[in-house]
């Protein structure tokens, strides 16, 4: 059984949201089943792969004594550089773990779902030693780790939000705007992933990505299309999931093949993996390079920042070559956009102008196909 | 318009590449194009300069310091504590 596939998922996922419905009708808090149910859900999944549940098991045992032993050592301590670069590391090491077994074929440490783990245990040791958080309770932060729509790839959810919500009562109107909310999530996510992604792919396996510049960017289009269903589809129905059990998880896309420019794009592509980044790596890149004066102007150090913030990402896909080069090729991209967008006289003149907005439009949506042509590895095999 | 609006201003001002005046106050920032990623980040490494307040990137959400008002009244808010 996987997360959001086949009949015995989708059964079980029916049956599990039941007693959510009731609860929040009737007035009380979900959060608590919701830990319940995750866990049922995520033990059901990996009934099959003991191996796999071990190692969740290993991991939430380390990454919550890490959480638990840092958050109150930050506070008696202070803000103390090396214990927050050392809490940080170590919380890394079961995913650097896992990515350096993807290229030496070691099977060191993998389970499903640990990609995704490790931002949300990384958001909240970054955010402790930033001071935002302070306090945390065990339950919500197994909840938050745990919580099944969003276990195995996210959207990725922050867990000052989500431990709001985990305590939440809602009134019997408003988890009725939630449930009607999520319903619409679950349905459409449904059509997205299960009619169009199919289409999508059958369209896909009629292009050659070989064979000329033509050619190869059909292929980046078809790619990019059959990407945007079954991903966006299968964020849509765990946004759904997540709201009819009170969690209101953020959406992961926004329209983005109608974006103005590269920047606009990854505003609405992927949209919580990008401004986790955005947040937790590019902006204190950039803060630590114009407080340190690293760079010779705050244009060049937002460049590197970009790139940086990319090339990491491409590298958290996986670390094969066409991952990497996919990470480049947006870091260069967004580099270029900010000293076109700050330097162009001509882009300040026009950038108003409708004729301007729709030329940028395709130019942007053609570049976005031509890096889905990168990440699809068609152009190594 | 008190003291902290009128440096908050001055500060945007001089980020956004354009003079923002009085009457912008409650303008949307991130829905005018006038800060961006890199807007943002320098923002808050002068918010720390100039007034001693310390903003993570992740703490406060864009929408809570979306305009020059929001952004004066956090700082304010921050200064009194």
């Amino acid at each position: 059984m996987s997360f959001f596939s086949g009949v015995p998922f989708f059964t079980l996922m029916t049956l599990l949201l039941l007693p959510a419905l009731f609860l929040g009708l009737r007035g009380k808090a979900i959060g608590p089943y919701g830990l319940f149910a995750s866990l049922v859900m995520i033990l059901t999944v990996l009934a099959g792969t003991p191996l796999q549940l071990a190692w969740l098991g290993a991991y939430l045992l380390w990454e919550s004594l890490l959480v638990f032993l840092y958050i109150p050592l930050r506070q008696k301590k202070g803000p103390v550089p090396w214990h927050y670069a050392l809490a940080l590391f170590l919380s890394l090491i079961p995913l650097l773990l896992m990515k350096w077994s993807e290229v030496t074929t070691l099977s060191l440490f993998s389970f499903l779902g640990l990609s995704y783990l490790t931002f949300r245990v990384a958001q909240i040791i970054i955010e402790t030693y930033d001071g935002v958080i302070s306090s945390l309770s065990l339950p919500a932060f197994w909840a938050f780790l745990l919580f099944f729509p969003t276990f195995s790839a996210g959207p990725i959810d922050r867990s000052r939000r989500f431990e709001e919500d985990f305590r939440r009562r809602y009134t019997r109107e408003e988890y009725l705007t939630l449930l009607g909310d999520g319903l619409e999530q679950l349905l459409i996510g449904l059509v997205y992933k299960f009619v169009l992604s199919p289409l999508a792919f059958r369209l896909l396996s009629l292009c050659q990505p070989k064979g000329g510049l033509l050619l190869a960017l059909a292929y980046g289009w078809c790619y990019g299309i059959y990407m945007f269903f079954d991903f966006a589809g299968y964020s849509r129905m765990a946004v759904g999931c997540a709201y009819i059990l009170g969690v209101r998880t953020p959406g992961n896309f926004h329209l983005p093949f109608l974006s103005r420019d590269m920047k606009d794009f990854w505003n609405r592509w992927h949209i919580t993996l990008s401004h986790w980044f955005r947040d937790y790596l590019f902006s204190r890149f950039l803060m630590g390079g114009i407080k340190g004066k690293w760079f010779k102007s705050r244009l060049s150090g937002a460049c590197w920042a970009f790139l940086l913030n990319m090339l990491v990402m491409g590298a958290w896909h996986g670390l094969t070559l066409y991952y990497l080069l996919y990470g480049l090729y947006h870091g260069v991209l967004l580099a270029a956009t900010e000293v076109y967008q700050k330097k162009c006289s001509f882009y300040k003149k026009y950038r108003n102008c409708t004729w301007y907005g729709l030329l940028s439009w395709f130019v942007t949506l053609n570049l976005v196909m031509v890096g889905f042509l990168i990440f699809s590895g068609a152009l190594f095999t | 318009m008190n003291t902290t609006q009128e440096k908050i201003l001055s500060i945007l001002s001089g980020i956004c590449g354009e003079t923002l005046e009085e009457d912008q106050l409650d303008l949307d920032l991130f829905e005018n194009d006038l800060l961006d990623s890199l807007g943002l980040v320098e923002l808050l490494v002068e918010l720390e300069s100039q007034f001693d307040v310390k903003l993570s990137p992740s703490e406060v959400s864009r929408s809570q310091i979306a305009t020059p008002r929001l952004i004066a009244d956090l700082v304010e808010s921050r200064m009194a504590q």
